[in-house]
């Protein structure tokens, strides 16, 4: 028996200690201290998941259900048969993900000992990356829905609190902080309301949210198609069909399986009415896709991720390209049961994925913020794991989850490491023009930037009463202390660190020079984010094309037609604007003079970098292909599908198709060439300081759109955000203030009113007293005598 | 003990005559005092009225609760007598319609 995976109650407690301990001691301890505590509370967790890949492996894969100490049972009615205990998984599926999160998580905290450095409230932002961590683990590690769910509310909690956590800063840039905290908060809530549906469903339909129970046989692919995709979907069905019925030892998936390949249909009670039980499922895996399309921001509900750029850039990484949006994968991931067995749900999560894909790869090539870019990529890149999922690709979706997260969390962490970079060389800058009195060499350049969106700030400071922000300012998410450039020319008291944006790309060019290390890490993760022979993201984009593309041409099914197309238009796209990134970052000369006096980072980013660049570099190794792999040398074929079977019940077979390979490197290839031949002067900006598509009447209005991120805030802002916030002040002022404000007044008002009258009655003076009383004992005498009264009336 | 010679009527008139006296004492009168005299000759009208109705039933009953109704009111004659002589210590008057400060 795999007693090692006992243990794993400890990785969710081991974040846990390290919080508290920084929370407690936070201040006392420095801030080498309080990194290091941070960062062991999460490496030890990575052994842990390393020790546990080992003892998988020897016993057979065989999942492990491990009950916490001194916890037994957490929801437990059993008069009612409710019991939903807090059990903690131990499978292929949830160590890969453990891996990913404590690995990234790690390199992550390492690479924040050097970028929060100086930062005031340092210990917090080690407490909250810690609380996350702890949460990500309890949703990855739970056995039961409610547990993920869970963790599921706890990482958009810490999501929140780390995404604001720059709340103070002023000039109403810390304003924009927190209003992009909750706007990530509230858009995460809607889809927090369909997955807790989905689990309600869930419930009422099994008896149980247990993925498994202790015990229980291991689950088989039905052999044979289930009935399931030539049911009809009718919404109500005559109860001849036998109810399900929750059955005692089985968990959710194993009671699917059976009770879909029992060999007749089934139907779900629900009080009068009588639901087949492929449309329960199709409805509870549409409740779970809203879920899924809320945390991994996909159409509609990806407005927040950009937004959350304003958090500091490890925030960014770790939560929004490594794990937090990668819930939702996992979430369909482990439900694939319930996916496969409904295919109109699984058709719906393909074309929503790579409509995303598309949209937001879209989108980045006309952003000018270098974390706006790596934000619409994440939802790119996001796009393609779901839509491989959809499409039933599971495990390959997994397998570009783990490689994004390499390459997406390098390019993260060279983002920030370019933007300490920047802000550096602003600073000495500054502080060398200081001893001038005159112009800073900085603002020289800035007055050139024509048709920017960014939209002054001080105009904006303080007056923050909506939820969410109109177009311009979402552009604007400096998160370093700088605001975007306004189109009037700047004037001289103006042109200090407020005008001075590190993040925009305009202010960059050349730092190959003075940053080699980011350069050429970054230069890995854009290669291999792009789809580049021999780097990880070529292996794991080329499965997901290669499954859209088996799923549409030769199983026949729309909904791959349409994916492939899209999601060949979207890694042209990735590859575009990545080129277009490197070239207005890296290559060509330094446009400003802060990027001319940038420096390379400190050791303690640089290695974190280092040793993502190598991962992404070998990633691809993790599921090579049977044509690629020597197992005489050891290399592996098809590791990660091969460990991932052993949880995933439905695996689709793949099978490399070379012709396809060459496709999308070609298609990578392209973009990337159109892009050098665009942006390819030391250069790329026009003369008036924009993007030089702009400059060609056939393409200006593909920069301009996308610039505008087809203006989707603006949609939303008109048709959900503006009626909502009209109605609720309408709600507040007239209905609340004046009518029931009024009304409960009015009752207060009658009582003392007649309050008033009455105490006239009190005259003081006894006589009074005493002949009210004597009417009072006459009208008592009267009715008590009363029948003795007409008796004697009457006799 | 044989029942009264006099009808039982009697002693009820005459004891609902007392009464009623003795209520209209009690709301006419200005003077405290006088006040208490009424109210007592409430009580005793309502004595009288046990009595006569014990001697009829020939129940010793009515009788010993005119024991009781007897010892009350001297009680309370105590107190409302302390009562008077200390609002008059406070108002000089013991005139019920100036003693009106509970008003409203």
């Amino acid at each position: 028996m795999n007693t090692f995976a006992l243990i794993v109650p400890w990785m969710v407690f081991l974040p846990l200690i390290g919080m508290l301990i920084n929370l407690v001691y936070g201040k006392q301890m420095g801030e080498r201290a309080v990194g290091i505590v941070a960062s062991a509370a999460v490496g030890v967790p990575f052994l842990i998941a390393l020790g546990l890949i080992i003892t998988l492996s020897q016993t057979n894969f065989a999942p492990v259900i491990v009950n916490p100490p001194l916890l037994d049972g957490w929801i437990s009615i059993p008069s009612a048969a409710i019991e939903i205990p807090w059990q903690f998984r131990v499978d292929t599926l949830s160590v890969t993900m453990m891996l990913v999160i404590t690995g990234v998580g790690f390199l992550i905290h390492i690479y924040s000992i050097g970028y929060m450095h100086n930062d005031e409230r340092y210990p917090r932002f080690f407490v909250y990356l810690n609380l996350f961590i702890a949460f990500m683990l309890v949703l990855v590690t739970a056995n039961n829905y409610l547990m993920m769910f869970v963790g599921w509310e706890g990482v958009g909690l810490c999501s929140f609190l780390l995404i604001g956590f720059w709340f103070d800063r002023k000039h109403g840039e810390g304003w924009r902080n927190s209003n992009a905290a909750r706007k990530a908060f509230i858009v995460n809530r809607v889809g927090d309301f369909g997955f807790m549906l989905a689990i309600m469903l869930t419930f009422w339909t099994f008896g149980t949210l247990d993925y498994t129970k202790p015990n229980e046989a291991p689950i088989v692919a039905a052999a044979a198609a289930s009935d399931t995709s030539a049911a009809p979907i009718s919404l109500f069905n005559s109860s001849t069909t036998p109810i399900v019925k929750p059955i005692a030892g089985k968990g959710v998936f194993g009671q699917t399986e059976q009770w879909l390949n029992d060999g007749t249909p089934h139907s779900v009670r629900f009080g009068a009415t009588d639901v087949p039980l492929t449309s329960v499922l199709t409805l509870i895996t549409l409740l779970m896709v809203i879920g899924v399309v809320g945390k991994s921001a996909q159409i509609p509900l990806f407005t927040w991720l950009p937004d959350a750029m304003a958090g500091p850039t490890p925030v960014s990484a770790l939560i929004h390209a490594a794990t937090m949006v990668t819930a939702g994968i996992y979430l369909i991931t482990r439900s694939n049961v319930l996916f496969h067995a409904a295919p109109i749900t699984s058709a719906l999560v393909t074309i929503i994925g790579a409509a995303t894909a598309a949209y937001a790869g879209y989108i980045a090539i006309g952003q000018w913020d270098i974390k706006k870019v790596l934000a619409y990529s994440t939802v790119s890149q996001l796009g393609f794991m779901v839509a491989a999922a959809g499409i039933g690709a599971y495990t390959v979706a997994f397998f570009h989850l783990v490689t994004h997260a390499f390459f997406k969390g390098l390019l993260f962490l060279g983002a920030g490491s370019v933007i300490h970079g920047m802000e550096h060389g602003h600073h000495a800058l500054t502080h060398a023009a200081h001893d001038d009195t005159g112009a800073h060499g900085s603002t020289g350049t800035e007055g050139d930037h024509g048709t920017s969106l960014h939209a002054s700030s001080e105009a904006d400071s303080g007056s923050h009463s909506d939820v969410e922000h109109g177009a311009a300012e979402h552009t604007s998410e400096g998160a370093t202390g700088a605001h975007g450039v306004s189109n009037t020319p700047i004037p001289e008291e103006r042109a200090t660190e407020e005008a001075f944006d590190p993040q925009d790309m305009r202010n960059m060019g050349g730092l190959r020079r003075k940053m080699p290390v980011t350069y050429w890490t970054y230069l890995i993760g854009t290669l291999a984010l792009s789809g580049i022979f021999p780097f990880a993201g070529f292996w794991s984009k080329d499965d997901i094309l290669g499954s859209t593309f088996r799923a549409g041409v030769i199983s026949g099914r729309f909904e791959g037609y349409i994916a492939f197309g899209l999601l060949l238009l979207a890694a042209f796209f990735t590859a575009f604007y990545m080129w277009r990134q490197i070239r207005y970052v890296f290559l060509g000369s330094t446009r400003t003079a802060a990027a001319e006096h940038a420096g390379e980072s400190s050791a303690w980013m640089t290695v974190p970098l280092i040793v993502l660049a190598v991962l992404a570099t070998v990633g691809g190794l993790f599921n090579l292909p049977a044509v690629f792999a020597n197992p005489g040398a050891n290399i592996q074929p098809e590791l990660l599908t091969r460990w991932l079977g052993q949880t995933v019940t439905y695996v689709p077979e793949s099978q490399f198709n070379v012709v396809l390979a060459i496709v999308a490197l070609a298609v990578a290839l392209g973009g990337i060439l159109i892009a050098n031949y665009v942006y390819g002067r030391a250069n790329p900006l026009t003369k008036r300081g924009n993007d030089p598509l702009v400059a060609r009447v056939e393409t200006r209005q593909v920069f301009n759109l996308a610039n505008a991120k087809l203006y989707a805030d603006e949609i939303y802002d008109r048709l959900i955000v503006q009626p909502f916030v009209r109605t609720s002040r309408w709600l507040s002022n007239f209905v609340d203030r004046q009518i029931i404000d009024r009304g409960f007044m009015g009752i207060a008002g009658i009582v003392r009113w007649s309050g008033q009258r009455l105490s006239g009655v009190q005259t003081g003076y006894v006589r009074t007293y005493t002949f009210t009383m004597l009417i009072g004992v006459v009208v008592v005498l009267i009715i008590i005598l009363f029948p003795l009264l007409r008796l004697l009336a009457g006799g | 003990m044989q029942p009264s010679p006099v009808p039982i009527e009697y002693f009820v008139i005459l004891s609902a005559v007392l009464f009623v006296m003795g209520v209209l004492g009690v709301l006419v009168r200005r003077n405290a005092i006088m006040i208490f005299m009424s109210v007592e000759l409430m009580l005793n009208a309502a004595n009288l009225s046990l009595v006569a109705f014990a001697r009829q039933w020939g129940e010793v009953n009515g009788q010993l609760f005119v024991f009781f109704v007897m010892t009350v009111a001297a009680a309370e004659v105590a107190v409302g007598l302390a009562l008077i002589v200390a609002i008059f210590r406070s108002k000089k008057s013991i005139d019920i319609d100036e003693l009106n400060s509970m008003q409203g």
